[in-house]
């Protein structure tokens, strides 16, 4: 059975994105990307640094020809902040497959999806092939699918926070109306949580913190990609209906 | 000349490239992305790109994030 996870024309085997922020070394993050059997991560564009040359470069570690880079605006609060940053990073790399994240305010990093849909509007004007970080609200979701989003990216929990799966009612219902990919961004903490966004139908899940700031993090990667595939598998299975009571398991019939 | 490049302020010998700011901060040209007061200046032009007293340069390239 093929079963692929398929944005924007490209098909990838993995379902877990895996994002390349707050590794202890690159080395590290390399490690993890291995054992999570991702083969999309998320970057960040930043200022070359000028004065300190001889510090390690991600391309290095991660090979952009082994792997799908895709460029984030994290830190962008603005839709022309994050515009501006996605024209860079389509130059740097040479790809129109971007994520678009335009966030509300520090504390929470809420996605303001305001403006997050008005910079989604134009940079699909602009030959971008458009992957969005959003709230968990469907209304929204169907205006960024309806705006051409190549891939709904709801909030499973605020970034960093690793509280879960939130509101899997409000997932669900993305799931059940979106024709694109719907993969949970953000707020994944531990293997569970990210079988559960798998369960829902999900079509995957991308994480960074989760990992990066496990203990052992090349073991936590590890751990991601068995509960995204046990997820899946899961999903596409079809799990037993609920009851309230028991069921036996071995037959009545025979007994002593 | 001055230029700003990445928010800092550099004295240059003029004329030069944008090229010839990359050679002259040694950096390689490679999955960089280079702006000129806000306009993308695409690799193919960047021996030809004749920088100004007073630019704004910004310099970017990928780097690890979530």
């Amino acid at each position: 059975m093929t079963d692929v996870l398929e944005v924007a024309g490209r098909k990838l085997n993995s379902r877990l994105i895996i994002g390349t922020g707050k590794y202890e070394t690159y080395e590290e993050n390399a490690k993890a990307a291995e054992a999570a059997g991702a083969e999309m991560v998320t970057v960040a564009v930043r200022r070359v640094n000028l004065t300190d040359k001889d510090k390690p470069l991600l391309v290095d570690y991660l090979d952009p020809e082994k792997y799908i880079y895709l460029p984030n605006t994290a830190g962008c609060f603005t839709a022309e902040d994050a515009i501006r940053t996605l024209r860079l990073a389509r130059e740097a790399g040479g790809w129109e497959l971007v994520k678009l994240e335009v966030l509300s305010d520090q504390k929470t990093l809420y996605p303001d999806m305001e403006e997050t849909l008005r910079a989604a509007k134009l940079l699909i004007k602009e030959g971008f092939d458009v992957m969005v970080y959003c709230s968990d609200d469907p209304v929204y979701a169907r205006k960024l699918e309806d705006a051409g989003c190549c891939a709904i990216m709801p909030l499973g929990s605020l970034i960093g926070s690793g509280l879960g799966i939130m509101n899997p009612v409000n997932i669900r219902l993305i799931v059940e109306q979106s024709s694109v990919p719907v993969i949970v961004d953000a707020g994944v903490g531990t293997a569970s949580d990210a079988a559960v966004a798998m369960e829902l139908g999900c079509d995957g899940v991308l994480m960074n913190t989760a990992i990066a700031e496990a203990k052992d993090p090349i073991l936590m990667a590890s751990a991601m990609k068995h509960a995204v595939i046990a997820g899946r598998e899961a999903y596409l299975a079809g799990r037993m209906p609920k009851k309230r009571y028991a069921d036996p398991s071995s037959p009545l019939a025979g007994l002593i | 000349m001055d230029i700003t490049v990445n928010g800092e302020k550099r004295r240059f010998e003029g004329p030069i490239t944008v090229a010839g700011l990359l050679a002259a901060l040694a950096l390689q040209p490679r999955k960089i992305a280079v702006e000129r007061n806000l306009e993308i200046v695409p690799k193919s032009l960047f021996d030809e790109t004749a920088l100004s007293d007073g630019d704004k340069i910004e310099i970017v390239q990928f780097v690890g994030g979530g």
